[in-house]
């Protein structure tokens, strides 16, 4: 087997590890936590006002075939795969009787394109912004902005977010700071509806921009300035390569490939953060579906949500995974 | 110990801003203690009385004095934060070193198992986890729940310097002279991995503080302990920004960068030390 299969079968076996452990452990975050979610479901639908003993007891049944709570524990773990795989979390409870699923296609193209365009642009500029900075040390524009985007860096989403929106939509309301695009506009391929969609994308998309910007920067800056000081870097200067060639070539092609393994590491996170933006500015991706679910205490909603995430997380992973021979010959050739 | 922390504070600059912004917070945090006020008790004071002589900071839509309140609410917050950070750096030591230092199959199973608990989001699961438990969650279970998602990154860094340590000399002496595979990590590997722990264990505080902090925000966490993302929590629930009452959730926000700002620059600055590679570059060599 040549060097590039090799790759490829290894990766292949840990997006499907990725998968099953996942979808294991929200199984069992569910069954062994001490709250019932059916008695959960029933008291929020009994809170207002007595019900019928019968009818409560009938309830119970009904739900519990719902959530798929039947029989014993490895009965409603292979049940719950076999849910998984079909792709049916049953209806959701907090807008019945849509299915958890269709909801669930209706939000995941916003936020993969959110968290993609937003990504893309916040892995670029980062890591160019600290290629140049650790290339050009004394340059101070380069200094001054390495300062900013890491003073950014260590605060937590949440809280860029809201300064973010508190400037934009109550002190220079120029942004729309609520929705995914303006509610009397048709879908479809039109000017108008993609250009409401770009401008509402615009504080969420800058909220993450701003959030991952840093350490995109502060690790490609130390991957740089380390690889500065190679001798095959060394021996470009002395023998009168030009400066442009060898920082694209020599340097930063080489700081690129663990700026990529990162990106692949640090998606899980990356998606906690888009969760916690999107709910902030009601944007109708998965993370706003998420909270609200748990808001409205919607136990198949949040399951569906949670395992549909852990799944897509680990499709882009094996996405980047599949990138990387692209960009490192050495995998490519083995 | 002494003589590298005068010498960081000396010729430090980043070291001095962010060891006294650091110890300025926590001090602050502190004076909880001797808070006039108990910490949950609400309706004690005046509603939403702009910062003045008596009430410096105001007080909140729910008569909480703003000032007391954060002391109160930074305090827990860094001690959920520390929980996590050693919980988790305990896990991370005994999966890296293990993994470093048995090396070939041991190894690549661990950091395969490793590798797939990193590609895991971590929110969706700890949301999903408060969600199970609901009125049962109490901010010790979900720093468990945090530390047990907090620690693979790190093991990773200190499975590499194990790695290292696996094929040095003093490695092989100690097997010969029949220390045990636990004597020989403690007493000979650990020393070298100490520093390792320390910057991962500045990163993992500030990573677990801003965990705690979004969780509290959107009220995913025991709502009536005092805690600065709770504070938040309750200005959106009383529509803080429209109502005008900008203090209540303006002071939180300070405090947070403030905080964050400080043991960033501690975690960057310790960082420099402890690599002395990054201390050449900095002189210009």
């Amino acid at each position: 087997m040549d060097g590039f299969s090799k790759y490829l079968v290894r990766r292949v076996f840990q997006f499907f590890l990725v998968v099953f452990l996942g979808i294991t452990l929200a199984f069992l975050i569910t069954n062994l936590s001490p709250v019932d979610p059916v008695e959960q479901t029933v008291s929020l639908m009994t809170n207002f006002g007595a019900t019928d003993p019968r009818a409560v007891e009938l309830m119970r049944e009904a739900l519990r075939e719902l959530y798929g709570l039947e029989g014993t524990v490895l009965e409603q773990y292979a049940a719950f795969w076999s849910r998984v795989l079909r792709g049916d979390f049953g209806p959701s409870l907090s807008s019945f009787p849509t299915p958890v699923m269709s909801l669930i296609t209706a939000a995941l193209p916003w936020t993969i394109g959110l968290l993609t365009l937003s990504l893309a642009f916040t892995w670029t500029l980062g890591n160019l912004l600290g290629a140049l900075a650790g290339y050009f040390r004394s340059n101070l524009a380069l200094k001054l902005a390495g300062a900013a985007v890491m003073a950014l860096h260590p605060v937590p989403a949440y809280i860029i977010g809201l300064v973010l929106l508190l400037i934009f939509g109550f002190a220079w309301p120029v942004l729309p700071i609520s929705g995914g695009a303006q509610m009397n506009l048709t879908p479809g391929f039109t000017w108008d509806y993609i250009r409401s969609i770009l401008i509402h994308g615009t504080l969420p998309a800058l909220s993450l921009v701003l959030v991952g910007i840093g350490s995109w920067f502060i690790s490609m800056r130390s991957l740089v300035s380390n690889i500065v000081t190679d001798d095959h870097v060394v021996y470009a200067e002395l023998g009168g390569v030009a400066s442009r060639k060898i920082f694209s070539q020599y340097v930063a092609r080489n700081a690129l490939l663990p700026q990529l393994t990162g990106l692949a590491l640090s998606l899980g996170n990356i998606f906690g953060g888009a969760v916690i933006i999107e709910f902030l500015f009601n944007y109708p991706g998965m993370g706003r579906l998420l909270i609200q679910g748990i808001y409205r205490g919607d136990y198949s909603l949040v399951l569906g949500v949670t395992t549909m995430s852990i799944i897509a997380v680990a499709v882009a992973v094996f996405i980047i995974d599949l990138v990387y021979p692209l960009i490192d010959p050495r995998v490519r050739l083995g | 110990m002494f003589k590298i922390l005068r010498d960081l504070l000396r010729y430090n600059t980043e070291f001095l801003i962010g060891f006294v912004l650091t110890g300025a917070i926590f001090l602050f945090a502190a004076a909880h203690f001797f808070a006039p006020y108990p910490d949950n008790a609400i309706y004690m004071l005046p509603p939403d009385m702009p910062p003045s002589a008596e009430y410096w900071l105001g007080t909140t839509s729910r008569g909480q004095d703003v000032l007391w309140q954060m002391s109160a609410a930074i305090w827990n917050t860094m001690t959920f934060g520390l929980t996590v950070t050693v919980i988790s750096r305990f896990l991370a030591l005994a999966m890296g070193m293990t993994s470093g230092y048995l090396g070939g199959r041991t190894d690549q199973a661990l950091m395969t198992i490793n590798d797939t608990l990193i590609a895991l989001p971590n929110i969706p699961i700890l949301l999903l986890v408060y969600f199970v438990m609901r009125d049962q969650m109490s901010w010790p279970i979900l720093a468990l729940t945090a530390a047990l998602l907090g620690w693979n990154y790190d093991a990773r860094l200190i499975r590499s310097v194990a790695l290292s340590l696996r094929t040095r000399e003093f490695t092989r002496h100690a097997v010969f002279a029949g220390m045990s595979v636990p004597q020989i990590l403690i007493r000979q590997h650990l020393p070298y991995v100490m520093p390792v722990i320390f910057f991962t264990a500045m990163n993992n505080l500030i990573w677990a503080i801003g965990l705690e902090v979004t969780l509290s925000v959107l009220g995913f966490s025991d709502i009536n302990r005092p805690t600065v993302g709770g504070m938040i929590y309750w200005a959106n629930q009383h529509q803080a920004i429209i109502a005008g009452i900008w203090w209540w959730i303006a002071f939180p926000i300070i405090a947070i960068v403030l905080l964050f700002l400080g043991l960033f620059l501690l975690a960057i600055s310790v960082n420099e030390y402890i690599d002395p590679r990054s201390r050449l570059s900095r002189m210009g060599g």
